[in-house]
């Protein structure tokens, strides 16, 4: 038996590493597809800066920012 | 170079796996079952995700089941060896090293709860993770080899994907999820034990408890007569939520009654008969198990079109509101 190009272990691997490759870019696509859907909906982006921002947090009422009122002004 | 030939030689079919075999190790035909009906869990729900979205839950769905289905071909590697029907398997058959199927289904495990997470909300990714650990440890690990009841409290990790499928595209579990989850959960014990009715020697050879080993298939036939008799008001019942109609009321009666039938002739078998015609009977009372369960999901799917949405106006079938 000769060790050549043509054996079957190397078909075999030939394979595997092409298959590798193929999940590979259709993950790489697949994240690249999900990151685009999710920046067109327009979900929060800035939660990942590891900084705490006071706009993003919606118990927080920014006084005489849009759509807030003070506390008692509908009295 | 000669002892290099050797080796190769003598390792035609170990320790070098091609592609196939680690495809093989997922489990793809599970895999499909389980891509069909979280599509189905997806496609019924109220909300609508982003077709990639979609598209993403469906693969981590079906990456998590197949990972679950790795981990149990590491663990029963020496049960699928002595069974004829398992022993092809890459791990019995020496294709792939018990490790390397081990590692597969770890990672992948993990990979496809964090991106399921990414993809859509951590109650789904939850969901997942638990549907893998339930598969691998306690239905592989621990049900499988000690208590003829296996697959009646396994069988709920084949029964979550819909329910997954809906919580990704909802948020949360409702009626819905739940009834999706008991069809296929009810329908699990009569289709393995119809099977295992005329599969009895490979796992009494393996020595796995299955209730045919165990109790016998007396008492077998009347485990699924049971089983079949409490499955049908759970599938007409789902009929009458949101994410049934008139369709899937129409074919969920007929399954139902088809299926009533079956087991009942299981039940009045003799094994003197059984025996005689090959089981036959039990053959195709296994096949009408998976018509069964897909034509129901696909009628939960045809339910969720605009025109059975039209012609349940049409009938003035209203479904009762469950939250």
């Amino acid at each position: 038996m000769a060790l050549t190009r043509e054996h079957d272990l190397h078909k075999r691997r030939a394979g595997r590493n092409l298959g590798v490759l193929v999940v590979l870019l259709a993950f790489v696509a697949l994240v690249f597809g999900l990151t685009i859907a999710k920046m067109q909906r327009g979900e929060s982006m800035q939660g990942f800066d590891h900084t705490y921002r006071v706009d993003m947090d919606p118990d927080t009422v920014i006084p005489g920012a849009a759509g807030t009122q003070p506390e008692g002004a509908s009295e | 170079m000669t002892d290099l030939r050797a080796d190769i030689a003598g390792h035609e079919n170990t320790g070098d796996a091609g592609f196939r075999d680690y495809l093989q190790l997922l489990k793809p035909r599970v895999m499909s079952l389980v891509v069909f009906t979280a599509l189905v869990g997806l496609v019924v729900a109220p909300v609508r995700l982003h077709p990639i979205e979609s598209l993403a839950a469906i693969i981590f769905i079906a990456l998590g089941a197949g990972a679950s289905g790795a981990l149990n071909m590491w663990w029963d590697a020496d049960i699928d060896r002595v069974m004829r029907r398992t022993a092809k398997r890459p791990v019995p058959a020496g294709m792939v090293q018990p490790g390397e199927a081990l590692g597969l289904g770890a990672t992948l495990s993990a990979l496809s709860v964090v991106m399921l997470w990414l993809a859509t909300n951590l109650l789904a990714a939850a969901l997942l993770a638990f549907t893998i650990f339930f598969y691998a440890v306690v239905y592989t690990m621990w049900l499988k080899r000690s208590t003829p009841q296996n697959i009646v409290i396994g069988g709920a990790s084949g029964a979550f994907p819909p329910m997954i499928g809906w919580v990704a595209a909802t948020g949360s579990i409702s009626v819905e999820a739940v009834l999706m989850f008991l069809v296929i959960f009810m329908w699990t014990p009569p289709h393995f034990w119809a099977l295992a009715l005329f599969m009895n020697s490979d796992y009494e050879k393996a020595k796995v408890p299955m209730l045919t080993v165990t109790h016998g298939r007396r008492s077998t036939r009347n485990h699924i007569l049971v089983y079949t008799l409490l499955l049908a008001p759970v599938a007409l019942v789902a009929a009458f939520t949101s994410i049934g109609g008139p369709i899937y009321f129409a074919v969920s009666l007929v399954l139902n009654l088809l299926f009533v039938i079956g087991a009942f002739r299981l039940w009045t078998r003799r094994e003197e008969a059984a025996e005689a015609d090959k089981y036959a009977a039990e053959k195709r009372f296994f096949a009408l198990s998976l018509a069964y369960l897909f034509l129901h999901f696909a009628a939960f799917a045809v339910e969720a079109t605009p025109w059975a949405d039209a012609f349940s106006n049409y009938l003035g079938w209203e479904a009762v509101t469950w939250r």
